[in-house]
């Protein structure tokens, strides 16, 4: 395999004042090039960590990091030649600028002879149904055209390998399908071009994902392709049961012999557990605890397992808060 | 794998971040009250304590040219120093250090973007105060003298990249001290009197900040009978000095705190 990222016992400790938090512990990772690699993890699990060190923001605190063959420490002016990164919700550039102008300007600093770079930005505005927007100031956009933008910006470049951080977070539905359309026809136009991208939405992982790992404070907990990943839960029964809300439950049901994970998502007003059962025989101790704590079933389905239940077997919770009470 | 070569890129970088400040002025008028009509009403006190003070009638184009210099200072401590404290918090800074670029090209595109606000402010002040209150030059003095601003400028833009890199990593601490430093400079360097009459050790202090020699030197050029503090080719080769001093001592410091602002996670934003 011709390696695009290669991370060997990566480690970032942040010290403040009061305390030292270890955000990075050990991580080992090798992503091909081509492969469109995904990090997931719950929040603080050390995702945005990961990134800023591959993209030479943040030094290691111990380990090594090479990305495109070069190490991230000693030979980060070259790097910065061949990566490019966006995140979500990001709010930068100028606000008084035109949207072509600011992308413009971005793509100056990359050193980009002006009228290609024009040209090039003229036709990712268009790719992405941005091309009304081309003369609206920044500080006007949606942000869902917003984000589109950021993604053009990371583009424009032609990166040999782009990171993504979180690129759909707050999105409606249309605009998270149209950025994950392009990430995907940008990697179909040059098959070694490589991305890497976190984000807390298994569908996401899933649909746009080649490849996956599972970050938990500071570790990388599995990794493999989402299909090898629900195969962890296949001999699993998974049963959602919706509650009306009432004490908490999470952490009893947990308990319960035969329960392998729970996890927990409050939606109008009702709360959607979600068990791992390693058998079948499971439910009754599950049910007792439910009839014993007074809370009315709303529903109750088994079903296929999803990347989010190896998820919650992996992580022992869910990607959402937990159950509040 | 081929780049664009750095000097290509640190050209491309100063004309693409001057840009947004330039535009920005131009889409926004406001400054041309802040950047005009303010530091004229400032001079014109000035010239009122002078006149009510008895003083001789070439202290008027002292202030006058201090007035003019005022203004670029003022551009470099103001924006162009405090300049990555603000681009942090956008968000900007970590996606300017990211790129192959250099940090003193953006500094150097963001002043450069921003000076021509200062010119304008300098030229109002040196045209409507000499005019209104009759203030002369020496003809012969003028075209040396506009060398001698040009390389002042330069010097105290090098300046700025300095406290720009210092900022950086020592920004609370270094707004403080901006602030605090910021009426004793004006002192130090003289823009309103001779820097003579500080005396030699104040007067060497002053010195430091690449203003204080440069407007002394002008001041004698194109102002005669201005009271020598050193002679003026001393003066001049002193900033030239300085623009070689600072430019150097600046593009360390640059690289020095990248390197411990990326180990201390100060290029970017916390996220949680
Ligand atoms: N600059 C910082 N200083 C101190 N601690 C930090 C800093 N940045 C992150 N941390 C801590 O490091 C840990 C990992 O944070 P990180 O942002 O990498 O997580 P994440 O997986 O991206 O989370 P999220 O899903 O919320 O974005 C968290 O505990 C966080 O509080
Ligand atoms: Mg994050």
């Amino acid at each position: 395999m011709d390696i695009a990222v290669e991370t060997r016992a990566l480690r970032r400790v942040y010290k403040t004042r009061s305390q030292e938090v270890v955000a990075l512990d050990g991580v080992d990772l090798r992503i091909g090039r081509g492969e469109r690699f995904g990090v997931l993890g719950p929040n603080g699990a050390g995702k945005t960590t990961l990134i800023k060190i591959l993209v030479t923001l943040l030094l290691p605190s111990s380990g090594a990091a090479f990305v495109d063959g070069l190490d991230v420490v000693t030979q980060f002016r070259e790097l910065r030649h061949r990566i490019a990164m966006v995140s979500g919700g990001e709010n930068v550039g100028f606000g008084m600028l035109k949207v072509k102008e600011q992308l413009w300007m971005f793509s100056q600093f990359y050193g980009m002879p002006s009228n290609p770079a024009k040209r090039r930005i003229a036709e990712l505005l268009e790719r992405l149904g941005l091309s009304d927007a081309a003369d609206r100031r920044v500080s006007g956009l949606s942000s869902g055209m917003r984000q589109k933008m950021n993604l053009i910006r990371g583009l424009i470049t032609n990166p040999r390998i782009l990171f993504l951080d979180e690129p759909t977070v707050a999105l409606d539905v249309g605009a998270a399908r149209d950025v994950r359309d392009e990430v995907r026809r940008w990697m179909a136009e040059d098959p070694t071009r490589t991305v890497i991208l976190t984000t807390h939405y298994m569908m996401e992982a899933d649909e746009l994902c080649d490849r996956v790992a599972i970050v938990n404070r500071g570790r990388i907990v599995a990794q493999g392709t989402p299909s090898e990943l629900k195969q962890q839960v296949q001999q699993n029964a998974i049963v959602d049961i919706q509650l009306s809300p009432g004490r908490r439950l999470l952490d009893a049901l947990r308990e319960v012999d035969g329960v392998a994970g729970a996890s927990v998502a409050e939606q109008d007003g009702i709360d959607r557990f979600t068990l791992l059962l390693s058998s079948d025989a499971a439910l009754g101790g599950v049910m007792r605890i439910v009839e014993g704590s007074g809370r009315e079933i709303r529903g109750l389905q088994k079903r296929e397992p999803t990347l989010e239940d190896a998820f919650v077997k992996l992580v022992g919770r869910g990607m959402a808060e937990e159950e509040q009470g | 794998m081929s780049h664009p070569s750095a000097v290509r890129i640190f050209l491309k970088t100063i004309v693409a971040r001057a840009f947004p400040r330039f535009v920005g002025s131009y889409r926004n008028r406001t400054w041309i009250v802040t950047e005009t009509l303010l530091p004229l009403i400032g001079t014109i006190a000035m010239i009122y304590v002078y006149r009510a003070l008895h003083a001789p009638a070439r202290y008027l184009g002292f202030v006058v040219l201090g007035g003019v210099l005022l203004a670029f200072w003022q551009n470099v401590i103001w924006a162009m120093a405090t300049q990555f404290f603000w681009d942090r918090g956008q968000g900007n800074l970590e996606l300017f250090a990211m790129a192959p670029t250099s940090l003193a090209a953006i500094l150097l595109g963001m002043a450069l973007g921003g000076a021509y606000l200062s010119l304008t402010r300098a030229v109002t002040v040196l045209i409507v105060v000499s005019v209104l209150f009759g203030v002369a030059y020496s003809t012969s003095g003028i075209l040396p003298a506009l060398g001698v601003f040009i390389l002042t400028i330069c010097a105290l833009y090098c300046l700025g990249m300095l406290l720009a890199s210092v900022f950086l990593f020592y920004h609370r601490e270094a707004w403080h001290l901006a602030d605090a430093l910021q009426e004793p400079i004006y002192f130090l360097s003289g823009f309103y009197f001779p820097i003579r009459s500080l005396g030699a050790f104040v007067g060497g202090v002053g010195s430091l900040i690449p203003l204080t020699l440069g407007l002394d030197a002008i001041r004698q050029l194109i102002l005669p009978g201005t009271p020598q503090f050193i002679p003026l080719h001393w003066e001049i080769v002193a900033v030239v000095g300085q623009i070689v001093l600072y430019a150097v001592l600046s593009q360390v410091s640059l690289r020095y705190l990248e390197r411990l602002a990326r180990q201390d996670a100060r290029l970017i934003l916390r996220s949680t």
